[in-house]
């Protein structure tokens, strides 16, 4: 049934949704690259909870600090170790890189920690529901649409006033032009996998907060979904990753409800076949630039 | 100032540049001239390090500078505005302009500079607020070209500034040039528009198939008649 309460959490796992094509757009913007090892900074993020939280007794919110800030440091340590390495070579081994760094992290994972499932221990707020205007909805929901609220403008914020954002943008414009103005090249691309990492420690708290459990795998869903979200979405831009996620995740709410109970099984597949009609309307995605791409020369 | 000896610049199997010698002094205005494929645009990607040497040497200000990164080169004082103008289509001419004072850090200048910018390209102060994108093709290379000055850089290099222009407008870039000249900057500047070029240039550098042709005053070239063997054939 279409309620309020549904609506409300439908927008939620668009937010959700929005935050983690977010992130994997950060990197395509500057390296023309999609980040295949993205979902494996979820799932560092993931186990940073669980690390932190299980051997150290500290209020959630130092332990979440610390998850977001484990997702950083891998994600900055993947571009020092990996990607800069191969950066001026070809694309395809900069995707091919990427594959490596992915089964890496999560080999590392399976080997060091475990195979299994591993608990994490999550704040009430994530397990309560709150009542409002009539409403009952779990607190998650609410949490998950106030701080996509709150990242999205903070990093408008970061990427329109401050000199790093605006080389960040000129870079997903142009990267050797950023170069010969000046602008180091190893800054800008360490610096947007800094805020990939973090905004993949953000959804990791959130996304391992539907399960409450950590596995090694558990970064290939969202990687999935964010890069279907940015292609529907429109490559090119920042906005076209939040739109694309927003229209992603409250589709797929949208399709739970209105399938029958025995087609639900199938709901990806109705999912993909959306997508693929969103895309034969829109083959550059929903969201274009304003002006003419084509130049003279 | 700028010192470029037997340049050879390779791309996969073809050789773009052969061999290519070619000198600017502090204050001049060097041109470079050749029909396409010449390997001007490639003489210039190596002295802005966008792309390799094979061999050869790059000196600017009695350094080499073959090898360094493009953001090094800019910093001791090469800009390159390049062909394609390749300014930022999704930032506004504001922020495009903030980016070519990006080695600089410093806000006060920014803003003096600024106001310079605006009495000699007063059309980019109309347009402040606009995408790049959405300026016509004379407004982005005055744009391109008022970003790359914005670095306060020692030599000017602008590639082919006129291309795809109208006249009218290549006019106003030819004139430009002349502005920034008589104020003192050191410029080598690539262009296909020979005419114009010999009646500003210092020196001329006359290109074919990657490799220095003739050199020397305007007045020497046109006498030669050497340009007319390229451009026409023999």
């Amino acid at each position: 049934m279409i309620t309020f309460g549904f609506l409300i959490n439908a927008i939620s796992l668009g937010s959700l949704y929005a935050l983690i094509s977010l992130g994997l757009v950060m990197i395509y913007g500057v390296l023309k690259m999609v980040n295949f090892a993205y979902g494996e900074l979820i799932m560092v993020g993931g186990y940073g909870l669980y690390l932190v939280g299980s051997k150290f007794n500290l209020p959630w919110i130092f332990v979440a600090a610390a998850a977001i800030l484990a997702a950083m440091l891998v994600s900055y340590l993947t571009e020092l170790v990996a990607f800069r390495h191969v950066r001026e070579k070809s694309l395809t081994a900069l995707l091919i890189t990427s594959f490596a760094v992915s089964t890496l992290l999560q080999n590392g994972a399976l080997l060091i920690i475990s195979p299994r499932a591993k608990a994490v221990s999550l704040p009430k707020i994530f397990s309560s529901s709150i009542t409002f205007l009539g409403i009952t909805t779990p607190a998650r929901n609410i949490l998950t649409i106030a701080i996509t609220i709150l990242l999205l403008l903070g990093l408008s914020l970061l990427l329109r006033r401050t000199m790093l954002g605006i080389a960040l943008r000129a870079a997903s414009d142009n990267f050797r032009m950023t170069r010969m103005l000046g602008i180091p090249a190893n800054l800008v691309i360490s610096s947007a996998f800094i805020i990939s990492g973090a905004i993949a420690g953000v959804v990791s708290l959130f996304w391992v907060g539907r399960t409450a459990s950590v596995t090694p795998s558990i970064g290939q869903g969202p990687l999935l979904i964010a890069f279907i979200a940015i292609v529907v979405g429109g490559i090119s831009s920042l906005e076209g990753a939040v739109v694309g996620g927003f229209v992603y995740g409250i589709l797929f709410s949208f399709i739970g409800v209105l399938l029958p109970q025995t087609l639900l099984d199938y709901r990806e597949a109705f999912m993909f076949v959306i997508v693929i009609l969103i895309l034969l309307w829109r083959p550059e995605g929903l969201i274009r630039v304003k002006y003419a791409e084509e130049r003279v020369g | 100032m700028l010192h470029v000896e037997n340049l050879k610049v390779r791309y996969g199997a073809i050789t773009a540049v052969h061999d290519v010698s070619l000198e600017v002094k502090e204050g001049e205005l060097v041109a470079l001239i050749g029909v396409n494929g010449a390997g001007k645009t490639t003489t210039l990607s190596a002295i802005a390090g966008v792309v390799k040497t094979v061999s050869g040497s790059i000196y600017f200000e009695g350094q080499s500078i073959v090898g360094k990164s493009p953001e090094a080169i800019l910093k001791l004082g090469v800009a390159v505005v390049p062909e394609q103008r390749d300014i930022f289509p999704s930032l506004t001419v504001e922020e495009n302009l903030h980016m070519g004072a990006f080695s600089r850090h410093n806000h006060r200048e920014y803003l003096a500079d600024l106001k310079e910018t605006f009495i000699l390209f007063p059309i980019l102060e109309e347009r402040f607020q606009q995408l790049g994108g959405t300026l016509s093709g004379g407004e982005q290379q005055q744009l391109a070209i008022a970003r790359s000055i914005m670095a306060h850089p020692k030599l000017l290099v602008l590639d082919e500034p006129s291309l795809g222009l109208a006249p009218k407008i290549v006019d106003q870039i030819f004139s430009l040039i002349v502005t920034l000249r008589t104020r003192g900057s050191t410029i080598l500047l690539v262009e296909q528009n020979v005419n114009r070029t010999l009646d500003i240039a210092d020196r001329v550098y006359l290109i074919n198939n990657g490799r220095v042709e003739i050199q020397g005053t305007p007045d020497q070239l046109r006498s030669q008649g050497a340009i007319k063997d390229i451009y026409l054939g023999k």
